[in-house]
């Protein structure tokens, strides 16, 4: 398996902001350190909410994907 | 408690004084030839006088629009058709007022292009980008705003303008923000304002068209304001925006001063008191009466409909509080959190008891509304 490969999907299509952040933030420090999760989120603010919580909160950020037509944001645990 | 002073700023007492009393004289047409229009005249033309003198240019480059708006609108369009010939472009920075995206929008719907420069995290024009847009071939108008409306850092306006001359590109300067409050440096030949923004009453903007500049009316055709802008001039309003304006510049110093210091006690404090959440904008270089922050985990929309409960008038560029549901371009150019968002801009009636006491009440609120996502 790649490094960079999602461990889990939150699929938070049809959520307003913060909602997407709320789920990464309540996810990501349940999966081992390393480990990848991938956001589906179609609100907006996401694209700059995202990278800008794990700015903020000591995280990596891996970049947007498409998944099905929908925009996905990878996030690395680091801490 | 009223701290939405970068939106609409309450009528100074001057600006009241001078209202009532042009509502008895100045309701005649100012462009007729009799008596009571003379009368009109000469108030309007002592209210351009002083636009001019705080300005420091001549009274014939000043115009009176509708709003700040229709002035940006102007200064946007107008610079535009006036440079035509030199091509189609306009340069902008992702920062500027909704106004300045509007216009540049129709612009491209009407065959023309636009350039959008980056900030940094700060809120900041890249200067780089900047000078290497200006330069690129076909460009008819740049405009930068004097200093962002939303989270208050003051833009380089000198160096982008002296990149503007080297160019032979105008620059216009949207100084809603800096007007009455803060001096804007030289090298624009077109700049905007709004008399709401320094006390004055809503409904008056301001165009000042540089001599020389090629400007072009975007109006169907009209004699007043020298064929600037179309309509009968609000005259009470403008009598009472010039009077405001006049007396906000006299104190502009120590009122700003006063404003700063209490704009850095909430970047302090709120760093202090509320768990993560970041304090945006330029912490020295910015305007004297605004600061803006955003809460993680917490929606825009219920945070404004907590605080105002609580008596507290703010305004946010969270998703959740635009007709749009689109989050505040401004801070997404920034790549800072854009939910959460709170923007306080204080004002003269602004008091350290009232700011203090937001400071004390906000933990509290930020607390309740995270508890509630579980967070």
């Amino acid at each position: 398996m790649k490094a960079d490969t999602p461990v889990d999907v939150l699929d938070c299509l049809g959520q307003r902001c913060p909602l997407p952040v709320i789920a990464l933030a309540k996810r990501l420090p349940t999966m081992p350190v390393g480990a990848v999760v991938r956001v589906l989120a179609d609100d907006p603010a996401a694209a700059v909410d995202i990278p800008a919580w794990c700015r903020m909160r000591a995280q990596e950020y891996l970049g947007a994907v498409s998944v099905d037509g929908s925009p996905a944001f990878d996030v690395r645990r680091l801490t | 408690m009223y701290f939405d002073a970068a939106t609409a700023t309450p009528l100074h007492p001057a600006a009241r004084e001078a209202l009532l009393g042009a509502l008895d004289d100045g309701w005649a047409d100012p462009g007729k030839l009799y008596t009571q229009a003379r009368r009109a005249r000469l108030l309007l033309d002592a209210a351009r006088d002083t636009f001019a003198q705080v300005l420091g240019v001549r009274p014939d480059e000043v115009t009176f629009t509708g709003s700040g708006t229709t002035a940006a609108h102007a200064a946007v369009l107008g610079g535009l058709a006036g440079r035509r010939r030199a091509g189609a472009a306009l340069v902008r920075s992702a920062i500027e007022h909704s106004a300045v995206l509007h216009a540049g929008e129709r612009h491209v719907r009407a065959g023309g292009t636009e350039a959008e420069v980056p900030v940094d995290r700060l809120g900041r024009v890249d200067l780089d980008a900047w000078a290497r847009a200006v330069s690129a071939p076909g460009v008819a108008l740049a405009s930068l705003i004097s200093a962002s409306h939303e989270v208050g850092t003051v833009q380089p306006v000198a160096a982008a303008a002296a990149a503007c001359r080297d160019c032979g590109v105008p620059l216009y300067v949207d100084a809603a923000q800096s007007l009455g409050r803060m001096p804007v440096p030289d090298g624009w030949s077109l700049l905007s304002g709004s008399a709401r923004k320094w006390g004055g009453p809503p409904g008056v903007g301001l165009l000042v068209v540089r001599k020389g500049t090629r400007w072009v009316s975007p109006y169907p055709a009209d004699d007043r304001e020298s064929g600037r802008f179309p309509g009968a001039p609000d005259l009470p309003a403008i009598i009472a925006a010039a009077a405001s304006l006049h007396a906000v510049h006299e104190t502009a110093a120590q009122e700003g001063k006063r404003l700063s210091e209490l704009v850095d006690r909430v970047r302090t404090t709120v760093a202090a008191t509320v768990p993560d959440v970041e304090i945006v904008g330029d912490p020295v270089d910015r305007l004297p009466h605004v600061v803006t922050f955003s809460c993680l985990y917490v929606d825009g929309e219920a945070l404004l409909t907590a605080l105002d409960r609580r008596g507290f008038a703010v305004s946010s560029g969270s998703a959740c509080t635009s007709s749009t549901l689109q989050p505040s371009h401004v801070l997404a150019a920034m790549g800072v959190l854009t939910h959460g968002n709170i923007r306080l801009s204080l004002h003269r009636d602004s008091t350290a008891e009232q700011v203090d006491r937001f400071l004390a009440e906000l933990p509290g609120i930020v607390t309740a509304l995270r508890a509630e996502v579980g967070m």
